[in-house]
């Protein structure tokens, strides 16, 4: 598959969106993820669990290359997004940046307007002729806005600075402002741990919304998340992929002893 | 037993107003960092009382508004008619300066950009030690290259009689200020937070429009505080100045023409005065001058930089 990337990307829709093939991964010395094979089906929404530093935040941020920025990170293995290998040393970090949306844990929408927020983006990826929204900015931001169920609140406001809006309100705005862009994958780092019951439940729809539109990856803490807001689960621990599973099939009858004792509150 | 059971009881009651030694160290210590704190005020309020005091008879009593600011002779030991006119002297301050920070700006705003968002590791622990050993050389010695090195090479690439000119004084300045500019500018960036910057390069933004249309904007009212407190420096600035300029009264027509700081005045002509005479009290009220513009400038780049101030 790695001698044709071209041929693979012709596919109308692979089933996959992400493929990954013995990926190890190592922060200097100490190596935080052992040969991980993961397929994430496309347009379903994917939770992660599993204890604090099991890796699942390390796979989420290996997906879309953020992981780099730390300088002292190594990998082996392959990482297939929508059929190409973005590990391939051609592949441009922009492009795959541009394709793979992410969102952290704690909101962080830039220190300038919701407006420029949302158009931030775009602006970077429509001078180089890449597939993006093609509307004019305004109905960009509306539109962005609004499948994210914030347009109502914010229409006013759209030239007051993003930092001032609620929690919930700043994670909405993190979600809308990947949109313009087309990505294929929406990557989401415990996406409501900052949030309280109600922002959590408000993203939680939004999520829902988003699916089969988008392929969702959701890293969370919350056991009672992952089974409320996703169709398939991901038990990591140690650095290693203990269970995939239907979320239903995996909360109800876990084929390993670890998973169970996990999801039941034995430890983690 | 009865005993082991009151004795505790009896220590705790009587302990509440006991006070040990640790206790007259914390109010010794107390006491001695306030003097301390409070010793920077008065010394701040001492250094204006006195120039003013000195300064206070010329204004009251020679001064004439009109003479002292919007003419540009200063002839102060004229006997018969002495002269004291600072426009002159205000020039070269102010084309020095100004100078300096065409020549400051976009150097330390350039290294400041390096250290903190492109050099990682080595290089930028050795960059951020160099700027600060280049920010601790004494400005004598700055005046002595001002002189020596590049007086020479002005005259012989520029073709002109002197060398001592402002061109001279600005780049010498703007050296000098730079480290300064470039260690307060590098603070204003590092203040950014680094989601900002993970989130925009998450969305596939590049180094250099991470930096342009991030955390520079974030970072505005750091760097504009930056080059305010580079404008104190260069404007309060006497001994290099005093070097390189050649000290000569004059409004500057180009760049290559000789000038005179008002700082460079002081420090040039103070020890020849007779104490409390016209001249003396003169050159204090010069001194009052520096001392207000000096803490405008700084204290509106303490506000900017704190925020306090938007914009």
């Amino acid at each position: 598959m790695s001698a044709a990337p071209a041929a693979a990307l012709l596919q109308p829709s692979p089933e996959y969106a992400i493929d990954t093939k013995k990926l190890n991964l190592w922060y200097g010395t100490f190596q935080a993820l052992y040969d991980v094979d993961l397929r994430i089906r496309q347009g379903m929404i994917t939770s992660m669990i599993g204890p604090s530093g099991c890796g699942k935040s390390t796979y989420l941020r290996s997906v879309n290359r953020i992981n780099e920025r730390l300088g002292y990170v190594r990998i082996e293995g392959s990482i297939d997004v929508m059929g190409q290998n973005i590990y391939d040393p051609g592949v441009e970090l922009i492009q795959v940046r541009k394709q793979v949306g992410m969102v952290f844990q704690r909101p962080n929408p830039l220190p300038i307007s919701i407006r420029d927020n949302i158009l931030f983006s775009h602006r970077l990826h429509a001078k180089g002729g890449g597939d993006v929204h093609q509307g004019t900015p305004d109905e960009i931001v509306e539109e962005s806005l609004r499948t994210v169920l914030l347009w109502d609140k914010v229409k006013d406001r759209l030239k007051r600075k993003a930092t001032e809006l609620s929690l919930e309100e700043q994670q909405k705005l993190c979600i809308a402002r990947l949109l313009p862009v087309k990505p294929k994958l929406l990557l989401m780092d415990e996406p409501c741990s900052a949030l309280d019951p109600k922002g959590t439940e408000a993203v939680e729809e939004l999520l829902w919304e988003l699916r089969g539109q988008y392929t969702i990856l959701i890293v969370t803490h919350n056991m009672a998340q992952a089974r409320r807001a996703s169709e398939e689960c991901i038990f990591m621990l140690m650095g290693k992929v203990v269970e995939h599973a239907p979320t239903e099939e995996m909360f109800v009858t876990p084929t390993h002893q670890e998973t169970a004792d996990y999801i039941e509150g034995r430890f983690g | 037993m009865a005993n082991s059971t009151t004795a505790p009881g009896a220590a705790t009651a009587a302990a509440f107003d006991r006070r040990d030694f640790d206790w007259y160290v914390d109010k010794a210590v107390q006491a001695i960092v306030f003097v301390c704190g409070i010793s920077a005020i008065i010394f701040v309020l001492g250094i204006f009382v006195f120039v003013t005091k000195e300064g206070l008879g010329f204004i009251v009593n020679h001064m004439n508004f009109h003479e002292f600011f919007l003419t540009p002779y200063w002839s102060p030991s004229d006997a018969d008619d002495p002269e004291y006119g600072i426009l002159a002297l205000m020039a070269g301050t102010a084309s020095v300066t100004g100078l300096a920070m065409l020549v400051a700006i976009p150097f330390s705003l350039g290294a400041a950009i390096y250290i903190a968002e492109f050099a990682s590791g080595k290089t930028r622990e050795t960059l951020k030690v160099l700027v600060e050993l280049l920010a601790a050389i004494p400005s004598v010695v700055w005046g002595f290259i001002g002189l020596v090195i590049m007086n020479p090479l002005i005259i012989k690439w520029f073709d002109v009689p002197v060398g001592l000119c402002v061109l001279n004084a600005g780049i010498i300045l703007g050296l000098m200020a730079a480290p300064i500019m470039t260690s307060i500018a590098e603070d204003a960036l590092k203040a950014v937070p680094d989601r900002y910057r993970e989130a925009a390069e998450a969305m596939g933004a590049t180094r250099w429009q991470v930096t342009y249309k991030v955390v520079l904007p974030a970072a505005k009212n750091g760097l504009l505080g930056g080059v305010l407190l580079g404008v104190g420096r260069g404007f309060g600035e006497t001994m290099a100045v005093l070097m390189a300029t050649g000290h000569a009264v004059n409004i500057p027509n180009s760049i290559f023409d000789s000038v005179r700081a008002l700082t460079a005045t002081i420090a040039a002509e103070l020890g020849e005065t007779v104490v409390g005479g016209e001249h003396y009290q003169a050159l204090f009220t010069i001194g009052i001058l520096l001392f207000l513009v000096t803490f405008v400038v700084n204290l509106s780049a303490d506000l900017i930089v704190r925020g306090i101030r938007k914009g």
